[in-house]
């Protein structure tokens, strides 16, 4: 008995906690797109033009991203039947988009315009009950130049 | 130190590869934090404790990298790539290696 209102009061905490901070955190994320969007962000290994750029240097943006307890639970239901996992994929795409911005907010700060040869590196932290994924680290790495005039 | 994830620098010439230089790390989490993080992952949402922990350990292993290009007489890393991996529950291995260059400026004519 004592069990179930436990599991209960987590999936209600889980759920209450998680859609609010999920829907605050889109809406910071689509505002600071909406600001960083002169920065461009290339995935090719080179700049097109070198004799018209500047610098070079590493930026970086990292995150660390969990997921709440009712998530991983609809995910966990899931799983016995397969099929897409809606509940982790709002994860990852939530920190991907973050890590860019950081990304993008350094680059920023350095005066930097154009980040080229952009690499993405993700790991789990740590696992949630059951082996779920409890948790993602995102990392994104480029080299950041600015043109030269 | 310069260092840069690309192979070529705009505006600068290679004069010499000096080869691979690497730097590594293996972190683990205070267990305070720890703590505080399986309540987190209740709630759902960033781990900022985390987020610090990795920035810290990463800076720590390109610390290491810089040092060994230094040691050889390189002053900027290339080709910079950045692996990790979990080596137990709670802890992890961060690694960065790149190619040690000396790199001298072009005058624009």
């Amino acid at each position: 008995m004592w069990d179930l209102l436990i599991i209960l009061v987590l999936l209600t905490l889980g759920y209450g906690f998680g859609s609010y901070r999920e829907k605050k955190h889109y809406q910071s994320i689509y505002e600071r797109e909406a600001e960083l969007k002169d920065i461009m962000v290339f995935e090719s290994r080179f700049c097109p033009q070198p004799q018209q750029h500047l610098g070079g240097e590493l930026v970086h943006g990292n995150v660390v991203i969990s997921t709440d307890y009712f998530k991983m639970l609809v995910a966990g239901l899931r799983k016995l039947v397969g099929g897409r996992l809606k509940t982790y994929e709002s994860l990852f795409d939530r920190g991907r988009r973050e890590a860019i911005l950081r990304m993008k907010l350094s680059a920023q700060e350095l005066g930097f315009d154009q980040i080229f040869n952009v690499r993405f590196e993700t790991s789990s932290i740590s696992k949630g009950a059951r082996n779920n994924i409890g948790s993602v680290e995102v990392y994104v790495y480029g080299s950041a130049v600015k043109a030269s005039e | 130190m310069f260092i840069s994830n690309m192979e070529i620098i705009p505006q600068q010439k290679i004069n010499k590869h000096l080869g691979l230089v690497q730097g590594s790390t293996v972190r683990a989490k205070h267990v305070g934090k720890d703590i505080l993080a399986g309540f987190k992952n209740i709630l759902g949402g960033e781990l900022v404790a985390y987020t610090e922990l990795m920035t810290e350990a990463r800076e720590e292993a390109t610390e290491r990298m810089v040092q060994q290009a230094e040691s050889i007489g390189a002053n900027a890393v290339l080709n910079v790539r950045f692996a990790t991996s979990s080596v137990a529950q709670g802890a992890a291995e961060l690694f960065v290696y790149g190619t040690a260059v000396v790199l001298e400026s072009q005058s624009n004519t």
